[in-house]
């Protein structure tokens, strides 16, 4: 638990922080207007070409809260929306460190401390025989920290979530394309986001509530 | 001729996706299969053939644990027989997968795209039946779990210099890294099938499975590396395995197993072995279900080719077997060799051979290479080579070693075969499940190559 904490910590000190604090404070406080709590506004593409070409223009008008929706990943739309780096390579380098060493001194305490046995005159201490799962523990322990960290930094399992709201979102696993400027974004005006995407050259813009 | 600069690299003219295929005809395509099309009576057919054979894999291992392994044909010497040989044929073909969905991914083979998915089912459920053999072949099976090192009252701890403790490991972390890559692997999909499906409880069944995906930048950012960090993880992790599993052999002193040779040949006869298995099921698979615009002539010629260049690493294996039996000039590796092309199990070594060495070559004529029955036939072949060579050498070196006293015939019982033909039934049992209910090629790696997912800036 206090793991991912640190790990969403880290995260956050990048140049774009996390999106999915919710609005509701942002929202509440009178961004957006009224009564209903505003997840943030939603432009709909056909195209990734599109999207990116979007993506980068709200980027560059400053808005930093955004977030882009496609059916497969997209490289360029990772720069656009200025999201280059993760901590997950650290987080499996620090699962294999601890695999490898876990192994290795699993079988050193049990051959060596817990349980000597002379096995055909070797040395308690055979390390190159204690090679093979040493590997194996190193491979096993990154990989579950490549699977589990990546979960956890996207905060999946996520069975709700706003966008899912959103008309036609279903299709942002099929053929459509999407982007995303948060309520709670600073710069984030409902009446002037929204004139501002209707200029992007999207199918469709729409408010997503919370 | 359009594309005129073509780079020497560029050999195969046939594409890797057929033109004309969108985000949607490729989506509403692979996911009708699962979701729309009427289950084919062919299926039904093919499951239940399959889960009756499956029956008789539990058949023998009720009677074994009843009687005890002296049901199988094993005894001493040859007290590993059709166990470990089988054991070794079905992780081989498992390699295939992982080396698809790894080590092509790293090298940015565009191809492995529409295959990667069904070839690591197909690891998984190889690797299935592989572990249920060393597992019986305990002896007293329900004691399985004294091969993990847990504190128990007896203070003991598993004797961590043996190649066997070391099997134990790699097999259960390739079978655990492998489950979890194709998990990963199947998370957008299961969201493109939740988004799909019509019916709730399949919206509910894959909504979970999807853990709530919803295609986001930043997710995608972080699901790529881990995608490509599980990828470089799989790779020496699948290189090691069979490494692993020849040490069995190898690090014992018997004659014909004590060679440095090992583990490199074992690891070409894996993924030998394994592109086999893939033909074999694709070929019929693609054109059941009329796949050919994912999974196209470019794919077959590829699948050919590694199945012809590790082929040849194979051959060269056996070559320098036989080249090391002599040039040692220790008498029982001369006998040894001697024993394997003249002794009682000389027919078994020259079907090998026959199988294994002189069917591949076919494979340098691309007419033959493009026909897909011959292919398939020639997978068909190589699949019983790879059987032939595990025989050879687990039951030939065991048969004859040093002490004429102690020599020995092996022949497998009635029970070795119904535990094989069950496991081939558990398998196939396993994959029609898997072509039922799961996308059997990567929807979403599958958008990735098409043209129109190109940006344009």
């Amino acid at each position: 638990m206090s793991d991912d904490d640190i790990n969403n910590e880290w995260e956050h000190d990048l140049e774009d922080p996390e999106p999915f604090h919710h609005a509701p404070s942002g929202a509440a406080h009178g961004r957006g207007r009224g009564a209903v709590a505003l997840y943030g506004i939603m432009a709909e593409f056909d195209n990734p070409s599109d999207l990116v070409a979007a993506a980068r223009r709200t980027h560059e008008a400053g808005y930093r809260r955004i977030n882009g929706y496609s059916p497969y990943p997209i490289e360029e739309l990772d720069e656009a929306i200025g999201f280059t780096r993760t901590s997950l390579p650290l987080i499996v380098l620090i699962g294999g460190i601890i695999g490898g060493l876990g192994g290795f001194f699993m079988q050193y305490w049990m051959e060596v401390i817990d349980y000597p046995l002379n096995v055909g005159g070797k040395p308690y201490n055979s390390w190159p025989a204690f090679i093979p799962i040493t590997f194996e523990s190193t491979v096993l322990v990154a990989s579950f920290a490549a699977v589990l960290g990546m979960l956890a930094l996207n905060k999946l399992p996520q069975p709700y979530h706003p966008v899912f709201n959103a008309p036609n979102f279903a299709l942002a696993t099929r053929d459509k394309f999407f982007l995303v400027i948060e309520a709670n974004d600073p710069k984030f005006r409902h009446d002037e986001t929204t004139q501002f995407m209707n200029t992007l050259g999207a199918m469709g813009v729409n408010d997503v509530e919370v | 001729m359009q594309d005129e600069p073509h780079s020497p690299l560029h050999h195969s003219t046939a594409p890797v996706v057929a033109p004309g295929l969108t985000f949607a005809s490729v989506t509403d395509k692979i996911s009708s299969i699962v979701l729309k099309r009427k289950t084919p009576i062919w299926w039904f057919v093919g499951f239940a053939i399959s889960f009756i054979l499956f029956q008789l894999m539990l058949l023998t291992i009720t009677e074994m644990l009843f009687v005890g392994i002296g049901l199988w044909g094993v005894n001493i010497p040859i007290a590993w027989g059709m166990d470990i040989l089988n054991f070794v044929w079905w992780i081989g073909i498992g390699h295939a997968g992982t080396l698809i969905s790894a080590i092509l991914l790293l090298l940015r083979q565009q191809w492995r795209t529409s295959i990667n998915r069904f070839a690591e089912a197909m690891t998984l459920f190889a690797v299935a039946q592989a572990g249920m053999y060393p597992i019986m072949h305990l002896g007293r099976p329900w004691l399985a779990y004294w091969l993990f090192p847990y504190p128990n009252t007896m203070g003991i701890w598993p004797q961590f210099r043996s190649p066997l403790m070391w099997d134990v490991f790699a097999v259960s972390t390739y079978a655990t890294v492998s489950a979890l890559f194709w998990f990963v692997g199947l998370i957008p999909d299961f969201a493109t099938l939740r988004d799909r499906a019509r019916s709730k409880p399949f919206q509910i069944l894959y909504g979970m499975l999807a853990m709530g995906w919803r295609g986001s930048a930043r997710h995608w950012h972080r699901y790529e590396m881990a995608y490509l960090l599980l990828a470089g993880l799989a790779t020496p992790l699948v290189l090691s395995v069979h490494t692993i599993v020849s040490f069995d052999f190898a690090v014992g002193i018997i004659p014909g197993w004590h060679a440095t040779i090992f583990p490199p040949y074992f690891v070409a006869g894996a993924i030998y072995a394994g592109f086999a298995m893939v033909l074999l099921l694709t070929i019929p698979l693609r054109r059941v279900f009329g796949l050919q615009s994912f999974i196209t002539m470019r794919h077959m010629h590829n699948m050919g080719k590694v199945m012809l260049a590790t082929g040849l690493i194979v051959g060269y294996g056996y070559v320098m077997e036989a080249f090391f039996g002599w040039y040692s000039g220790n008498r029982y590796e001369r006998y040894m060799i001697w024993n394997r092309m003249h002794g009682p199990y000389a027919y078994y070594y020259w079907a090998l051979i026959l199988c294994n060495i002189i069917t591949p070559q076919f494979l340098w004529i691309k007419k033959l290479r493009s026909n897909l029955l011959i292919l398939w036939l020639i997978s068909i072949v190589v699949s019983i080579g790879m059987w032939l060579e595990r025989f050879v050498i687990v039951v030939t070196s065991l048969h004859r070693d040093f002490l004429p006293s102690s020599w020995g015939q092996y022949q497998p019982s009635m029970w070795d075969w119904t535990m094989f033909i069950g496991t081939l039934g558990f398998f196939f049992t396993l994959l029609f499940l898997f072509i039922r209910f799961l996308p059997m090629i990567s929807i979403f790696e599958m958008r990735t190559i098409l043209p129109e997912a190109e940006v344009e800036e």
